[in-house]
């Protein structure tokens, strides 16, 4: 089933929650909404599920006005962030609630319950309470009773943010799986990107209330729309400069920007990813004049598969960090160590200039 | 408790020491003493004396079914009263509400006396409502409704004060669950909230039973003391010690310190209950929290 915002606004006081929010998701889709708190991602997951009404705008399912229909008759599936499980009911009147309340006969009941704790591995778990359950057991309770009712679309709310780190990685890729199986719409509200990028098929960034960005997890990473998205996707260099005749420059080394074609010289930020800078021997900066910069190493950490190399440009107080892959490093001819002489050479930049809607 | 206290140092052993003899000596003049020698006098004449003071007089008996009719009455609109305001209460957020908590609490700091002369000047014949209410034909002052008032007054905010909290910490998250699994209103009421309260719930109950059963202050100016007619238990035994009826005084007397303790026994199980419940509350916050910290990068 497929959703479809159109120019929601919420209001809590006054605090704008979500301003002019618009959105599709399309049938099947996996989707994640992306952002930092308080950037409206929860609030417009409540309102699709209609735990929450917006104050303008509407939402439709395949084409159906459901602005005004209540959270009872949505056929929503909603996992809430600490599960929310009945805790005084067992693992299986937990499953079996949304049937009884549906008046399902008993029979049926206690089939689909067994199927669903088959489906999410908690076979013989359910005469337990939830208080004598494992985060992740929880997790996936909490999941096979908002299935129980059939939803056409599942919601779920940081669904893996109180679980610890192996078990995060398990649960989402049992989940990926869960939802091409069921072939359900579902959209999942996170702020970490990893989760986003590795589990969805569709990312939204989200930041004030409004959508920064909308694409699949290749091209919200390869092409950042706006430099919030920029910033959130990861630890970015930043620098100020100018931009003029189509081309910003960036320590003598020009990037093209053909957005901005005007002789006037304009205010830009440059942006500059970390594993976006390749390092090479001092020597290299002559022969490629206008391509590389010379720094100098300041500090080198090294963090598993990826050393993060601190350097400052010559004639530069701001600190530029490189990651190079731990095997590439390795390889260099040079040492990694802090006053090492190295060659900078960006094999990507991003221009960015700032407008009225933007700020840091 | 203070004998299992187990002292840090020795210089503190006699104070310790002096605290409890103080302690028990305190607890068994005031509690303790007083308590038994009611039941004492009661039983001065025998099972069968005490029983004769009870049954044998008409009026007696028509104070003891009094009170187990008003108390349950008022109990009853306070377990009603009390969920809908702490359900308000812990769910909303709205203009007014920590007054609106306050008021919750004024038959507490208002003295029983001056809250049934307050319920007189409105429901009495001279009252704000006298003229409406003598149209209608309804007796409310000196009659049964008007003890069934005066004592859902002062026993109001018993069942409020209770569950505020538990609702509060419990949270609303599986109440919308419950919605979004299709449940309506009334099934959410009856399936979710109601279970997780019920302890806090009855404890509250029992309370306000304890506290209807016993009331003197406000249901004395408010019943205008017919013997017969509008006496309950505890006017009964002013009545009856006034009248130097003494045994007879203490054999009804003996009747609400039994009351009393039955409550007492069934407080402390529900405490029980109460605190074990608060254990798993707590013992779930904790195992997310240690999830949550060891979820952070």
């Amino acid at each position: 089933m497929s959703i479809h915002v159109r120019s929601i606004s919420k209001s809590f006081g006054s605090f704008r929650a979500l301003d002019d929010v618009s959105l599709d998701v399309p049938a099947g889709t996996l989707l994640a909404l992306l952002g930092p708190s308080g950037s409206g991602k929860t609030t417009l997951l409540r309102i699709i599920a209609g735990l929450e009404f917006p104050d303008a705008g509407s939402i439709e399912e395949d084409g159906a006005d459901i602005t005004e229909r209540h959270a009872r008759q949505r056929e929503v599936g909603f996992v809430f962030q600490h599960y929310a499980l009945f805790r005084h009911m067992s693992v299986f009147e937990n499953v079996a609630f949304g049937l009884r309340v549906r008046k399902v006969p008993r029979a049926e009941v206690t089939t689909r319950v067994e199927e669903l704790l088959r489906l999410v591995r908690l076979e013989g778990l359910g005469g337990r309470k939830p208080s004598q359950l494992s985060g992740g057991q929880r997790q996936r309770v909490a999941l096979a009773r908002a299935l129980a009712i059939r939803p056409k679309i599942l919601l779920l709310d940081e669904p893996f943010g109180a679980l610890d780190a192996k078990v995060r990685v398990e649960l989402r890729q049992w989940l990926r799986r869960l939802h091409d199986e069921i072939g359900m719409t579902s959209v999942f509200v996170t702020h970490d990107q990893e989760e986003a990028f590795e589990l969805a098929d569709e990312v939204v960034v989200m930041n004030h209330g409004k959508i920064e960005q909308q694409g699949t997890p290749d091209e919200v990473f390869d092409r950042p729309a706006t430099p919030f998205v920029m910033d959130f996707l990861g630890n970015v260099n930043v620098y100020h400069g100018r931009v003029e005749n189509g081309r910003a420059f960036w320590h003598g080394i020009p990037i093209d920007y053909p957005a901005y074609p005007h002789a006037q010289s304009r205010e830009a930020r440059v942006y500059l990813r970390p594993h976006e800078l390749e390092i090479s021997p001092p020597g290299a900066v002559a022969n490629r004049l206008g391509t590389s910069l010379a720094a100098s190493i300041v500090r080198v950490t090294r963090s598993g598969p990826i050393t993060r190399v601190a350097c400052r440009p010559h004639g530069s107080e701001q600190e530029l960090h490189v990651d190079v892959p731990t095997e590439m490093a390795r390889g260099l001819q040079i040492k990694l160590e802090p006053g090492t002489y190295v060659a900078i050479t960006p094999r990507n930049a991003r221009v960015f200039i700032p407008g009225p809607e933007y700020s840091i | 408790m203070a004998a299992h206290a187990t002292p840090r140092s020795n210089e503190s052993k006699p104070i310790a020491a002096l605290l409890v003899v103080a302690a028990v000596a305190i607890v068994g003049f005031l509690i303790v003493v007083p308590l038994v020698s009611v039941f004492y006098e009661a039983f001065s004449r025998g099972v069968g004396g005490w029983w004769a003071a009870l049954a044998d007089d008409p009026d007696t008996r028509h104070a003891i079914w009094l009170s187990l009719t008003v108390a349950p009455v008022a109990v009853a609109i306070n377990t009603v009263f009390g969920v809908a305001a702490a359900w308000l209460v812990a769910r909303f957020r709205f203009p007014g509400r920590s007054l609106l908590i306050s008021i919750f609490d004024v038959p507490f700091s208002v003295s029983p006396v001056v809250a049934g002369l307050a319920l007189v000047l409105i429901f009495g014949r001279q009252g704000l409502l006298g003229p409406t209410l003598a149209w209608l034909d309804w007796k409310v002052i000196f009659s049964w409704p008007g003890l069934v008032l005066a004592t859902t007054f002062v026993t109001l905010p018993l069942v409020v004060r209770e569950l505020i909290p538990v609702m509060e910490a419990i949270g609303p998250e599986e109440e919308m669950a419950a919605v979004s699994l299709g449940a309506s209103g009334w099934q959410v009421f009856t399936r979710v909230t109601l279970p997780n309260i019920r302890w806090a719930l009855l404890h509250g109950i029992v309370l306000a039973n304890a506290r209807a059963m016993g009331e003197f202050g406000a249901v004395y100016v408010v019943s205008g003391h017919i013997a017969g007619a509008t006496d309950t238990m505890p006017l009964r035994v002013e009545k009856l010690f006034q009248e130097y009826r003494q045994p007879a005084s203490m054999a009804v007397a003996s009747v609400l310190a039994g009351l009393a303790l039955v409550t007492l026994v069934a407080k402390f199980i529900i405490e029980r209950r109460l605190e074990a419940e608060s254990r798993d509350l707590e013992a779930a916050r904790s195992l997310e929290n240690t999830r949550l910290e060891a979820a952070r990068p």
